[in-house]
């Protein structure tokens, strides 16, 4: 898919963390009973990634699964397997009451690196991004300023947020901002 | 005059000399300076002139609590006015101008409104400025308006930075005075996550300038040991220069934190406002000295005791060479005895009290100091600045028993607890009738999610003075809100503590006791606002007497200092006034920030681009670089039009798009209307009853125009639903309804109809969409695939998935415009590249993108509605002719039952018609159609209203729709729409389709 | 500001994170109902002091419903709890009684 685009085109602030925009990702919002063996029998099949549990991301590989709403999750994979992903879910879950579509560029993704990260996301975010609060392994939902965000750890010294599309600028210019040289709180210290 | 001392001054560092201008007056301080002890250290005592009598004002305080010394702060870009002296730091180059006077500081015309005070009493605006009426408008206000305010607001856009942080915390401790700094330890020993914020630059507060020793050490040995102690615990943040500005509900608290006003550089914030949640707040946040009411307290040279002793102890800066003390409590002893071991001369200590003071006033005796117990001042004496004081007895009228000479009155009329972040989320005062002073009542703190108290209150903040106390309040009170919220507290013993034992106070509200009206006019609660004792007794007079009423009526304690100083004073001269006690008379509300915060903080990061969110479709940077002229669409920005040149005007450039395409071929980047998901076995049942129309009979591969309402029955949105598959929807919405009619659907399916198997999407970001418009339409897209477009396999109202390249599309048979038209929609990554493509495809048939207007314009000449536009909220659908889109089979729909109330079912209702100008013009938006007569307010009667209007390129006029009364039942009436300026608009009342009404240009 | 606890996701979040979404516990009235029965569903809302129930919704989270059940006056939150129900749970109940002795909401006391 040689024409298609992320959103800033790998746009990149070195401040005192580094901002930078992510190509794209293949993302699939699936719907349906997370409870049920099917579901959770699909997604470890198409993606070999177990079905998360509450507030949960689990990674394998370049892959990975979020836990959205207690109904939903998102799925990752790499850009150009999306259609393949959706077309095994598809097949996996037919005859079950559920929804899945591709979302991959709806999104935009961000990924924060350095030592403070966690401070860049807590002048945003109304989180509580202490180390004893929010780790890696967990997504959490919110609003990033104006707008909604999820967010990740992929590592301590990393965090990935995923918002949408058409705020892409906004979101990267927000971040830039916040990493601002000379703006350190030192709040995680 | 005021001086540096030769010695002395913990705060300041003589190493290091920082020059600052003042009224351009180049001027010389220390590091460690505020702006207050830097002007005191010139002889800069005169700071600036009052609100209303244009008095001279000199500094009075030390801190946070400052009425007068308010100065104008940088210029041009980092111009800010109302900056207090008292709490602002010191730095190289610093530049300060007073305000409020004219033409100078010195010289101020403005000053003859004290002598005209006898004429300006309270409620002086009030009264006078009432009649007579036409006088208002053109005199007073403008007057009143130039005169009201103190510094001038800024003219230039403010250059700083600014930011938020959102932390949390198990215990926030406010003030970082002694006893913020143990129940900080007090907590962090138990375990918990603590915050400890200190308004001012330093640790330990005023502990270290009083007599006292803890733990057999000096103050100033035991607050370094303590914050030490706290730098190594890893659960204590601790922060400086951060102010607790308010405690909001849930343990929401405001920290304001001026990161570099103290050393100002580009890129560093300035201010960062701390959103924090605590479990607990502790509020450690000290005590503020009372002035006493004597004629002439507002001259320059009469400061608080406490400050006066602050300036010579932490500053090295005295105040003057005689300074004559006036109290009614011990601690005052304390700055007599400072001035004294200074070198300094104290000729007298007036105390109000008959029996006089205890330990202290004898020390001062012993250094053979003058004490006059039972006496107070009379008058103070001089202008510009202190030279005397007039000596009477306290008990008496203020028959001057003898003058003595002075060039500083130290005052002290007691201590106020800093009740205002305990009380600004409903905490609760009790007055304390031994010290006379209001504190927090412990039984009624404010209460937080829970139902538990969340903020709690220590040292001398909870009305403990006594040096022993306060340490013994601060370690129980941090060990407690600790144990709130989950940690174990230390049971060891609180630290020793040992201060002069001190007599009791008096409480002494007026000097003398019985002034004369003479000297009440001259004796000053507020000093902002000028607001004298008789002001106060006038009011009381007037019947203004709820302390509310008063405060308002008089303006006491209304000014930036909000009554820090004069609150207390006033309302015991209103209860005096009254007859009844204080507590009865209460408190005015203590609300947030405690002293004024940046407007800049507030708004954080959300200025210039990032003021707030733009909403940029795949194609925006196309838009930019080709002459868009975007109108805001919600937070979407969208091409009103593009104009070929920069000198283009905007109504050319909609006729020019408008022509091209219904000619040849248009192109409208549609990306932002809504694109809903509905999946499940009963999303045509869930459509059914969200759309008046049916939808559950739609064919996959078909697509259908539906109209939503909401359970009033009101129209609120509309679009074209295509049948995916059997179980499938997609759901286009209006540009606005994206996110609301997302909403909409969850809300339903969560909380109504939660049983029923449907799974909604909202994919609006999934795809970019592009109106392909125009006779050519076909013929350009054919140029791209291979796939049939032709009107047999993918007739009109149908949709198919058709390969372009690499582009994986869903192209929409669907017209808004009247023309042959796709609707093509393509992964937003490759939105551009679409765009693109169809640009160059279309190059030979002059494509011509077209903005919102041409959108509008293109489907007024074909009558097709517009949420927004003839919807407003009050709208049903059969007002616009829209009953074919209404099923009648079906047994409900969302605004089914409201649509049978009676008023929806009334045939007077407005009904859509389309008018046409008997000459051509275009009709005013939303002008009336007049009727007949006049209602009972003598207005003109109305029978309907223009809901949009336009010129038509194609028709070469003005078309508009409107709501008329009975409008369809009177085609080719004539009517009047009378413009604003009194011309009247004729009209004929025609079928709303202008163009094409038999629809055949879009079906080919 | 307020802070709830979303009962579908876990999180306990600042009310920027939440919209709200008006009375809990609506009964809705369709075609075949009396003037009244719809009057009253559309427009005769409860404004209590004191003991409420409201709708809420995690706009800026999981994007759920959920029901909470609060104190005006006071701003307690007794709990908050599944959209997909008919009447507060007996626990939430049992905690109002607890702190308003005497409380009554519609049917629900």
């Amino acid at each position: 898919m040689s024409s298609a685009v992320s959103a800033l085109g790998g746009a990149r602030y070195e401040g005192y963390v580094r901002v930078e925009e992510q190509g794209l990702r293949g993302m699939i919002t699936l719907r349906g009973d997370l409870n049920s063996a099917k579901m959770k029998k699909a997604v470890l099949d198409v993606t070999g990634v177990k079905l998360p549990k509450q507030r949960e991301i689990l990674h394998e590989g370049d892959k990975a699964v979020a836990w959205m709403s207690p109904d939903e999750l998102l799925v990752m994979v790499p850009y150009d397997a999306v259609s393949e992903t959706l077309a095994s879910l598809e097949k996996a879950l037919k005859g079950n009451h559920f929804l899945a579509v591709i979302v991959s560029d709806a999104r935009a993704v961000f990924c924060l690196s350095g030592d403070d990260v966690r401070e860049i996301v807590a002048k945003l975010c109304p989180v509580d991004m202490a180390p004893t609060t929010f780790a890696p392994g967990q997504i959490r939902r919110t609003r990033m300023a104006q707008i909604a965000a999820a967010f990740w750890m992929t590592s301590e010294k990393q965090i990935e947020i995923v918002c949408f599309r058409s705020v892409a600028q906004y979101a990267f210019d927000l971040l830039k901002d916040a990493a601002e040289p000379r703006g350190e709180v030192g709040a995680f210290l | 005059m005021s001086t540096r001392l030769a010695t002395g001054g913990r705060l300041v560092n003589k190493a290091r000399a920082m020059e600052f201008t003042f009224n351009g007056k180049r001027l010389r301080g220390f590091e460690g300076d505020t702006l207050a002890s830097a002007l005191l250290a010139n002889d800069q005592m005169l700071v600036g002139r009052s609100f209303k009598y244009h008095r001279p004002r000199g500094i009075v305080a030390s801190g946070a609590e400052e009425p007068n010394a308010l100065v104008n702060m940088g210029r041009e870009e980092t111009f800010e006015p109302n900056q207090r002296a008292t709490t602002t730091e010191l730095f190289d180059g610093l530049r300060a101008t007073s305000q409020n006077h004219f033409p100078s500081l010195e010289f101020d015309v403005g000053a003859i409104n004290s002598k005209l005070a006898r004429f300006l009493p309270a409620g002086f605006y009030y009264k006078m400025f009432i009649h007579p009426r036409p006088l208002w408008k053109h005199v007073y206000e403008p007057f009143i308006r130039k005169s009201a305010g103190l510094g001038k607001a800024p003219r230039d856009r403010d250059q700083d930075k600014y930011e938020h942080l959102y932390a949390f915390y198990d215990v926030v401790v406010i003030g970082g005075g002694i006893a913020g700094l143990l129940a900080a330890k007090a907590a962090g020993e138990a375990g918990v996550k603590v915050l400890l914020m200190e308004q001012t630059a330093h640790w330990g507060g005023r502990a270290l300038v009083d007599t006292g020793t803890v733990n057999q050490m000096p103050v100033d040995k035991f607050v370094d040991e303590t914050v030490s102690t706290l730098a190594d615990m890893p659960n204590v943040t601790m922060r400086l220069r951060m102010m607790g500005a308010g405690v909001y509900d849930h343990g929401y608290l405001l920290g304001y934190e001026r990161v570099s006003d103290h050393s100002p550089s580009k890129n560093t914030p300035r201010h960062r406002l701390w959103r924090i949640r605590a479990k607990q707040i502790v509020t450690a946040t000290g005590a503020i000295e009372r002035p006493l009411s004597f004629a002439g307290n507002d001259i320059p040279g009469v400061m608080l005791a406490s400050a006066v002793r602050d300036y010579v102890a932490n500053y090295g800066v005295s105040i003057g060479d005689r300074t004559v003390v006036v109290t009614n409590n011990d601690d005052a002893y304390q700055t007599a005895i400072a001035m004294k071991n200074a070198g300094l001369d104290v000729p007298l200590i007036v105390d109000a009290r008959a029996n006089g003071g205890g330990a202290l006033a004898q020390e001062a005796r012993d250094m053979g100091i003058r004490v006059e117990n039972g006496k107070g001042i009379s008058k103070v004496k001089g202008g510009k600045r202190v030279t005397g004081v007039a000596i009477c007895s306290q008990a008496g009228e203020g028959m001057p028993l003898e003058e003595v000479a002075c060039d500083v009155v130290a005052m002290s009329g007691g201590w106020s607890p800093v009740v205002h972040l305990w009380s600004h989320c409903g905490g609760k005062l009790i007055w304390d009738e031994a010290q006379a002073m209001f504190r927090p009542d412990p039984e009624k703190a404010p209460t937080g999610a829970q139902g538990e108290g969340f903020v709690s209150v220590a040292g001398s903040a909870n009305g403990a003075m006594d040096l022993a106390d306060i340490v013994s309040d601060a370690v129980s009170a941090g060990r407690a809100a600790a144990k709130e919220t989950g940690g174990k507290p230390k049971t060891t013993k609180a630290p020793e503590a040992s201060s002069p034992k001190m007599a009791a106070m008096e409480p002494i509200w007026l000097m003398p006791q019985g002034a004369n009206i003479k000297l009440r006019s001259k004796s000053w609660l507020d000093y902002q606002n000028d607001v004298k004792v008789s002001d106060v007794q006038l009011a009381a007079r007037e019947g203004f007497e709820s302390v509310e009423h008063a405060k308002r009526y008089t303006t006491l304690g209304m000014a930036t200092d909000q009554g820090k100083l004069s609150n207390i004073n006033g309302l015991a001269i209103l209860s005096d006034a009254l007859n009844q006690p204080i507590p009865q008379t209460g408190t005015t509300t203590f609300r947030p920030p405690y002293t004024p915060i940046s407007m800049a903080a507030i708004a954080g990061e959300a200025r210039g681009p990032i003021f707030q969110p733009l909403r940029r479709t795949p194609m925006h940077d196309w838009h930019e670089e080709n002459g868009a002229y975007w109108e805001p669409v919600g937070q979407w920005r969208r091409p009103y039009c593009f104009r070929k040149t920069p000198g283009e005007d905007i109504e050319t450039a909609v006729k020019r798009e408008i022509n091209q395409t219904r000619s040849s071929l248009g192109l409208l980047d549609a990306s932002t209307l809504g694109k809903l998901i509905v999946k499940g076995p009963d999303a045509g049942k869930f459509l059914d009853m969200l759309y008046t129309n049916m939808m559950s009979t739609l064919k996959p591969g078909r697509c259908r125009y539906g109209l939503m309402c909401n359970e009033n029955g009101f129209l609120t949105d509309d679009g074209v639903v295509a049948r995916i598959d059997e179980d499938t929807f997609l759901c286009h919405t209006t540009t606005g309804g994206a996110d609301s009619i997302h909403a909409h659907m969850e809300d339903w399916l969560q909380c109504e109809w939660w049983d029923w198997k449907v799974y909604v999407a909202n994919v609006t970001e999934q795809y970019a969409q592009v109106a392909v418009v125009g006779p050519n339409a076909r013929k350009t897209l054919e140029k791209l695939t291979k796939d049939d477009l032709s009107a047999e396999a993918i007739p009109f109202m149908a949709w198919q998935d058709i390969q372009f390249g690499d582009i994986n599309a869903r192209v929409y048979r669907i017209s808004f415009s009247g023309e042959l038209s796709y609707e093509i929609a393509v992964p937003a990554s490759q939105g551009r590249a679409f765009w693109d493509q169809l640009l160059e495809a279309g190059a030979e048939f002059g494509v011509m993108p077209y903005g919102t207007e041409a959108l509008h314009v293109m489907r007024a000449e074909k009558g097709f509605i517009m949420i927004g536009d003839e919807t407003d909220g009050t709208v049903i659908p059969q007002d616009l002719g829209l009953d074919w889109a209404i099923s009648k089979k079906k047994e409900d729909y969302l605004g089914k039952r409201a649509q049978t109330r009676s008023h929806m079912s009334d045939s007077n209702r407005w009904k859509l018609v389309g008018l046409e100008t008997v000459d051509g013009s275009v009709l005013p938006d939303g002008a009336y159609c007049t009727a007949e007569g006049t209602n009972e307010n003598g207005q003109r009667n109305v029978q309907g209203r223009v809901t949009s209007t336009y010129y038509s390129p194609t028709l070469d006029r003005g078309i508009a729709m409107g709501l008329i009364k009975h409008g369809p039942d009177r085609m080719g009436e004539v009517l009047e729409f009378p413009k604003t300026d009194g011309t009247v608009i004729k009209a004929k009342i025609v079928n709303p389709v202008f163009y094409d009404s038999e629809g055949e240009k879009q079906n080919v | 500001m307020l802070i709830l606890e979303c009962p579908c996701c876990g999180v306990t979040g600042e009310e920027t994170e939440f919209a709200g979404g008006g009375e809990a516990h609506l009964k809705r009235f369709g075609p075949g109902s009396s003037d009244d029965e719809f009057h009253t569903y559309l427009f005769a809302k409860e404004n209590p002091k004191g003991v409420h129930f409201e709708r809420w919704r995690h706009a800026n989270g999981c994007g759920k419903w959920f029901l909470a059940a609060r104190n005006t006056m006071t701003l307690e939150v007794y709990g908050t709890y599944s959209a997909q129900t008919y009447e507060p749970p007996q626990d939430i109940k049992d905690k109002i009684s607890a702190k308003v002795p005497g409380w009554s909401w519609r049917e629900f006391s």
